[in-house]
Formats: structure tokens, sequence, C-alpha cells
């Protein structure tokens, strides 16, 4: 199963600008605290970390708890040093990875 | 004069609601530093260089957005590494950990939260010396208690 992303980074950026970078992944984020109709306890589903590396450096990381609220986003922020590659990797709870890359150009 | 009854009830339970809402945060701050000094144990933290940003007031507390940024130069020699957030009237307090490398530039993240009740979330940054810094913010949640019991 590959997650639903949207991930919003400006195309270029001045070198040493830093630049917001927002995600948005279709998740139910299920907490494992709900009751369903019938009282019983809706198993949890949620994702557990999303990590973000920049030409090979990890930037930043998200370890997600059940109180994150479906479907997470997240902003963050990114120092533009030189173009490369920008990685978004995903993980649930079952290990099951959602990988993105996007091009950071600088100028 | 059933009327007039009625009015004087209305204006109690109002009365009575508001000042428990006032007696809310007292109880909420010692659950607050056993819940952090579980995590970090007797390392003195200091209440500032960390702004948390929620809304104080929400209509539910399915996904309420907030915003928690460390004051750092995010230097490779002086940088945040990680910020912890805690809501210690949830089901499972901890509601995430962000990392920070020097490349991120700021340590400014928004993402949404839920909230199993009224209360006051708390965040807790690490410098990469070791230093801790916390900050906090108060949201009171108008009806998620009443609607979903369990979030």
């Amino acid at each position: 199963m590959s997650l639903k992303v949207r991930i919003s980074l400006p195309e270029n950026a001045a070198t040493n600008d830093t630049v917001e970078v927002k995600t948005l992944v279709s998740h139910p984020m299920e907490s494992g605290f709900r009751l369903d109709t019938m009282g019983e306890v809706m198993p949890r589903n949620i994702l557990r970390t999303l990590v973000v590396t920049y030409r090979g450096e990890k930037v930043f990381e998200t370890i997600f708890g059940p109180g994150i609220a479906a479907n997470p986003y997240v902003a963050f922020f990114l120092r533009a040093t030189e173009p490369g590659e920008v990685r978004f990797v995903w993980e649930d709870q079952n290990g099951e990875v959602t990988e993105i890359v996007r091009h950071l150009a600088v100028i | 004069m059933s009327k007039l009854n009625l009015k004087r009830r209305g204006l109690l339970i109002a009365g009575v609601s508001g000042w428990l809402l006032q007696c809310l945060p007292i109880r909420l701050n010692a659950e607050d530093s056993s819940l952090i000094s579980s995590f970090y144990g007797d390392q003195s933290i200091e209440p500032s260089g960390v702004v948390l940003k929620t809304p104080s007031l929400a209509e539910n507390g399915n996904s309420v957005s907030l915003e928690v940024e460390a004051e750092s130069p995010m230097t490779a020699m002086d940088y945040v590494t990680e910020i912890r957030l805690f809501a210690p009237q949830n089901p499972d307090p901890e509601l995430a950990v962000f990392r920070f490398g020097p490349g991120a530039g700021l340590a400014r993240v928004s993402t949404r939260v839920r909230f199993a009740n009224s209360q006051t979330l708390t965040a807790v940054a690490t410098m990469n010396d070791g230093r801790l810094y916390s900050g906090s913010s108060k949201t009171i949640i108008t009806l998620a208690a009443c609607v979903e019991p369990l979030l």
C-alpha cells in the first residue's frame, strides 16, 4: 500500500534561503482508543515516522503518536544550500514504507 | 414564577461551570510536570525559549492546528535536536517527537493534533549540548469530551 501524499516544496530557492516544506498524507491515524458502533475497540492504525533527507543528510524527522490528527499535516523548514534531492520517507506501524523524492533547485 | 426559576437555574449552571473551568489549570500543571519528569528525570528545564501556539478555544478536539518553534541559530555548533509535545489529558500523552538536523535552518514545525479534553500542552526542546527549554499553551475544547469520550 502506498500512501497518497501531497508535498509543497518551492521549485527553486536562493542560496541559504530557509524554505518551508509542507506535507500532507491521506491516512486515518486510527488511535486505538475509539470504539466502533458495536462497542469494540477499533484497532490502532497509525503512521510511525516521517524522515526527510536533503542531499543525503537527515534534516527533519517526525515520530507520530496516536494524538496526531487524521491525514497528518506536517510543515517544517529546510535551509537550501546547493541543488539536490529532498527525500521523504513515511513508515507506518507495520513497517510499510512510502518514499517520495523531489528536486530542489538552488540559484 | 416558573420562568424565573428556569433563568435562575441557567445562571447557576453557567456560574458553576465557569468556576470549574477556572479550577482546571491548577490540576493540570501538577500532572504535567510529573509526566515531563518521567521523560527528562531531574534535569532542569528552562521554561522559556520555546513558543507553542495553539488556539485558545477550539470547537472540537479532532484536529487542532498547532505551531511550535524553539529559538536557536540552527548552526552545526548550536542547534535544536528534538522537540517533544506533551498533552497530559490525552490517553497517550506523547503527541509527537520532532527531530532536527542543523540543515533545517529553523526549528519550527506546524501540525494538527487531537485533544481528548481542554488542557495545557507543553513542548520541550533539547539542544545539541543537552540543554532543555520548554513552552506551554492552553486550549479549551468546547465539544470533545461530551461527543466523543474516547478520542
